[in-house]
Order: structure tokens, then C-alpha cells, then sequence
């Protein structure tokens, strides 16, 4: 399986090589560095303090936005999604709250937290959450009245359910959302680093766009697309090994 | 042995629920006792409110009228000696083999031996799929583990809600034999829920006929030859099959 999925990932890098290779001829260098020059100018780059300055800049902010995310979005989506009446309570705020681009949202976050590193941090962190707690709350709701009554009649305190049952049924969901969550993030991170910070892969694309230096665009393009990747894998990874009986 | 005036006993039971728009009555005058180390089927039709009375006396669900009383005490709750074995097994999908046998006793922070723990999966034929998931199983074999689970707990009272519904006759006949043995060596009673009238005379000492009209129940009838593994061969068997058959044809 994982093999295959090698196999995938080279054969699809090849043919993006072979597709960028082409469009740079037809368009010419200028506007599209051909892949070969791009890669020489990243062998550069990383060789050099600055270039990882940034992207330790943008792993932190993306981190950080989805361990926050994580941390208040699962408990609570575990919560409302085993509590009628909590659920209730709160649909409203959920349903009036998710369809809000938060991203709209930067000037207030920015103001009331500032447009360093903790503004960037707040505003990633509210748009994952709602992805994540809308999922898993939607997990947590699949629970069947077979398995709370077996749970019950073995003895389980109200902890014992959210250990055994809740978590569990709701861990593949939280999986896919952080995947999805990572996609959204790295597109935010992107916005929310070419304003207002001279840090970040975001800004390093930005800063190179506008000296017409292209192929070092490219390689700041590459690297934030590396960090969507491995995080993706990463989650990828952690579901095969926590979710092994969705795998049977 | 404990010895108790009302082992099981069930009072006036009754069970409504309600809607928004309207109320169901679901079970009506349930009455009955449950002597220690007795066994009881319960059938009627769809509706009757067969799992309704089966949850009622596991404590998962409050009646609206009536008591039930176990060990001379009102029943308010979950109680560790009853265990409940459900239609669909009532496995954990995300749980191995191994780790659902062992679930209940851990829950009630109850030390298991693993000699304890092989010998219940040698005597239901579930050796080897410690590392399986549920889904990776039978359906005898998940009925198999559910029991395992079950009688690990040293159950006083085991309910059992269609328990083989799911399982093709040959199968269904072995998990009848096999409980039947598990009844005879242990010391435990068991009320099984069953659509099935052989089953309900080869596992009930006592069968109770439940239906949709009030009061809800219908019949209940004794079966003093029960408790043989050739029952099923004995004209008595027949008879009371026939007698079941010809109850449950004239209940609403």
C-alpha cells in the first residue's frame, strides 16, 4: 500500500516536471523558470540561515494554528456531539459562526491581537476550528444506542464513554478534517504572511514576486506545498495507526 | 449460595413513550419472577416490547409504572451482576478480540487471570483471534465473543436480546447448545429475547409470551423438560413448539 502510494507521489512528480518543463518553453524563462533552474536556486537557498528563518517562521504559525484548533475544537466537538442538549444550546452560534469567512475577520484579529506572530496564530486557529469542530461533532453523533447500552450495562462512568466510545468513533473523522484543516491552513498562512511580517514562506513568495526573482518564488512556492505534504502525510500516518480497524 | 426472596422479580411494569405529538405504550402489567439459576424466553411480535423489558431490568431503561427488583432490591440503575448481550453483539468495532473480552472487567476494575480468560475462549471456540476486529468475524464468532465477555463477569443475571438472530441455523443450534452448557456448569439465569419459537422451548424453563394488546402479557408457559441437549429430538419439544406456535398465531 505504501509502496503504491511511492509510486504515485514520483510518477505524479514526474509528469508535473515534464508539464513545467513545457509550459516554460512555450512561455519562455523569464516568466517561468524551467524546473532544472529551480532547483539549482533551492539547492542555493537551502544552504542558507535566512531560508530556513522563514520556513521555521511558517511551521511555527501552522503548528501552533492547528494544535490550538485541536485542542479546543476536539474536546468540545466530542461534548456537543454526545449531548443533546449542549448541542441544542449551541448549534446556533455553530451554524451562525462556520459560514463566516473568518478570513474577513484579519483586521479585527489583527487589532485586537496585533499583526505579529499571535494575530497570525488566532486567526489560523479559528478558521481550522471550525472545520474540526463541526467533524467531530458529526462523529461523535454516529454513536448507535447498541453501543452506549453495552458500554452501560458493562459498567462505564460517563468518562469511561468518552475514553472507550466517543473518541474512538470520532478519531477517522478528526483525521480527515485535520487533512482537510492542513489545505486550508497552508492557503491562510500563505495570505495572512504577505501582509504586515518580514517572516515566512509567505512573505519569502511575495518579497521574491516582487524583485521578478522567479525561481526563488518557486522554491518558496515548493516549500509551502512540502509543509502541506508532510503535514497531510503525517495525519495520514497517524490515522493508519490509531484507526486500524477502519483498515480492515 | 445467597438465597433471595425475589430474585428477578418484575411488578406491574409498564413503559410508555412519549413524542412531541404522542404517547406509545409500549408495555402494560409485566408481571413475573425469575427464581435463581432459572432460565426464561421471552417472545411475542415485532413491537411487543420485548427489548423494552430487557433494557427495563438491565437498568438502561426507567419504566413509567411498576418495579423491578433484583436481589431484593429495586433495580435504579446498571447493576455489574446483570449482563446484557445484544442483537448486534453490542462489539466495539475499534476494539481487537482480546480487548472486548476483557472490556467489562476493566471497566469494573476486576483483576482477570489469563488462565480465567483462555479457559472461557477455549470453552466458546474463540481461541486464535485475540488480534481480529469484529468486523474481521462471523457472526457466530461475534456472538461467541459477546458471551465471552459476558460470562467473564461472573454475571448473576444474563440478558440476552436476540441473541442468535443473525447466525445461519447450524451455527444458532451450536450457540444454543453452547449457552445452555455455559448454564448448566455456571451458576447464573438468563432471560433470552427471541423471535424463534425452538429457541425460545430449548432455552426457556419458563417461556412468556408478550403481545401488543393489554395487558402485554399474553401467556407464560412452564418447560419442565428443558435443560437436555437432545430436548430438541423429544416429543415434548414437539408438543410445546406446536402449543407456542399456536399462542403466538392468536397474538395481536
Amino acid at each position: 500500500m505504501r509502496g503504491r502510494q511511492a509510486i504515485t507521489y514520483a510518477v505524479t512528480i514526474v509528469l508535473i516536471y515534464a508539464f513545467w518543463y513545457l509550459l516554460s518553453l512555450i512561455m519562455g524563462s523569464n516568466i517561468l523558470p524551467d524546473p532544472f533552474h529551480v532547483f539549482l536556486r533551492g539547492f542555493k537557498e537551502i544552504a542558507t540561515s535566512s531560508f530556513w528563518l522563514h520556513v521555521q517562521a511558517s511551521i511555527l504559525r501552522i503548528f501552533a494554528g492547528l494544535f490550538f484548533a485541536f485542542i479546543l475544537a476536539v474536546p468540545a466537538g466530542l461534548v456537543l456531539g454526545s449531548n443533546q442538549k449542549l448541542d441544542r444550546l449551541f448549534s446556533p452560534l455553530i451554524y451562525l459562526g462556520y459560514p463566516i469567512p473568518k478570513i474577513v475577520l484579519m483586521p479585527i484579529v489583527f487589532v485586537l491581537f496585533g499583526i505579529g506572530d499571535i494575530g497570525k496564530i488566532v486567526l489560523l486557529t479559528m478558521i481550522i476550528f471550525f472545520q474540526l469542530l463541526i467533524t467531530t461533532r458529526d462523529s461523535a453523533r454516529k454513536i448507535s444506542t447498541e453501543i452506549i447500552y453495552s458500554l452501560k450495562s458493562l459498567g462505564a462512568t460517563r468518562l469511561d464513554f468518552y475514553i472507550h466510545v466517543v473518541w474512538p468513533v470520532s478519531l477517522p473523522g478528526i483525521f480527515t478534517s485535520l487533512r482537510i484543516g492542513t489545505g486550508t491552513a497552508v492557503a491562510v498562512l500563505f495570505f495572512i504572511e504577505s501582509i504586515a511580517t518580514n517572516r515566512g514562506l509567505g512573505f519569502y513568495i511575495i518579497d521574491s514576486w516582487g524583485r521578478a526573482d522567479y525561481a526563488t518564488m518557486f522554491v518558496g512556492i515548493i516549500a509551502l506545498s512540502l509543509i502541506g505534504i508532510v503535514l497531510y502525510e503525517i495525519f495520514d500516518l497517524l490515522e493508519r495507526k490509531f484507526c486500524k480497524w477502519k483498515n480492515q | 449460595m445467597a438465597t433471595y426472596h425475589k430474585f428477578l422479580g418484575v411488578e406491574g411494569l409498564g413503559k410508555t413513550f412519549f413524542t412531541e405529538k404522542e404517547s406509545k405504550i409500549v408495555l402494560e402489567g409485566v408481571t413475573f419472577e425469575l427464581p435463581f439459576r432459572d432460565s426464561l424466553a421471552l417472545v411475542g411480535p415485532s413491537g411487543c416490547g420485548k427489548t423494552t423489558l430487557i433494557l427495563a431490568i438491565a437498568g438502561l431503561l426507567k419504566s413509567t409504572e411498576g418495579s423491578i427488583f433484583f436481589e431484593d432490591k429495586t433495580v435504579t440503575g446498571p447493576n455489574r451482576k446483570i449482563a446484557l448481550v445484544l442483537q448486534e453483539y453490542g462489539l466495539f468495532p475499534w476494539k481487537t478480540v482480546a480487548a472486548n473480552i476483557t472490556l467489562g472487567a476493566k471497566l469494573q476494575r476486576i483483576n482477570v487471570s489469563d488462565k480465567k480468560i483462555d479457559a472461557i475462549k477455549k470453552e466458546l471456540d474463540i481461541e486464535g483471534l485475540d488480534h481480529l476486529y469484529p468486523t474481521q468475524l462471523s457472526g457466530g464468532q461475534r456472538q461467541r465473543v459477546a458471551l465471552a465477555r459476558a460470562l467473564l463477569l461472573n454475571p448473576l443475571l444474563l440478558l440476552l436480546d436476540e441473541p442468535f438472530a443473525a447466525i445461519d441455523t447450524v451455527t444458532r443450534e451450536k450457540l444454543q447448545n453452547e449457552l445452555l452448557a455455559a448454564f448448566i456448569q455456571r451458576q447464573f439465569s438468563f432471560i433470552v429475547v427471541t423471535h424463534s419459537i425452538e429457541e425460545a422451548v430449548f432455552l426457556g424453563q419458563r417461556i412468556i409470551v408478550l403481545s401488543n394488546g393489554r395487558p402485554s402479557v399474553k401467556a407464560i408457559i412452564d418447560n419442565p423438560n428443558m435443560g437436555h441437549m437432545d430436548y430438541r429430538n423429544q416429543p415434548a419439544f414437539f408438543e410445546l413448539t406446536t402449543e407456542l406456535r399456536k399462542i403466538l398465531e392468536e397474538t395481536p
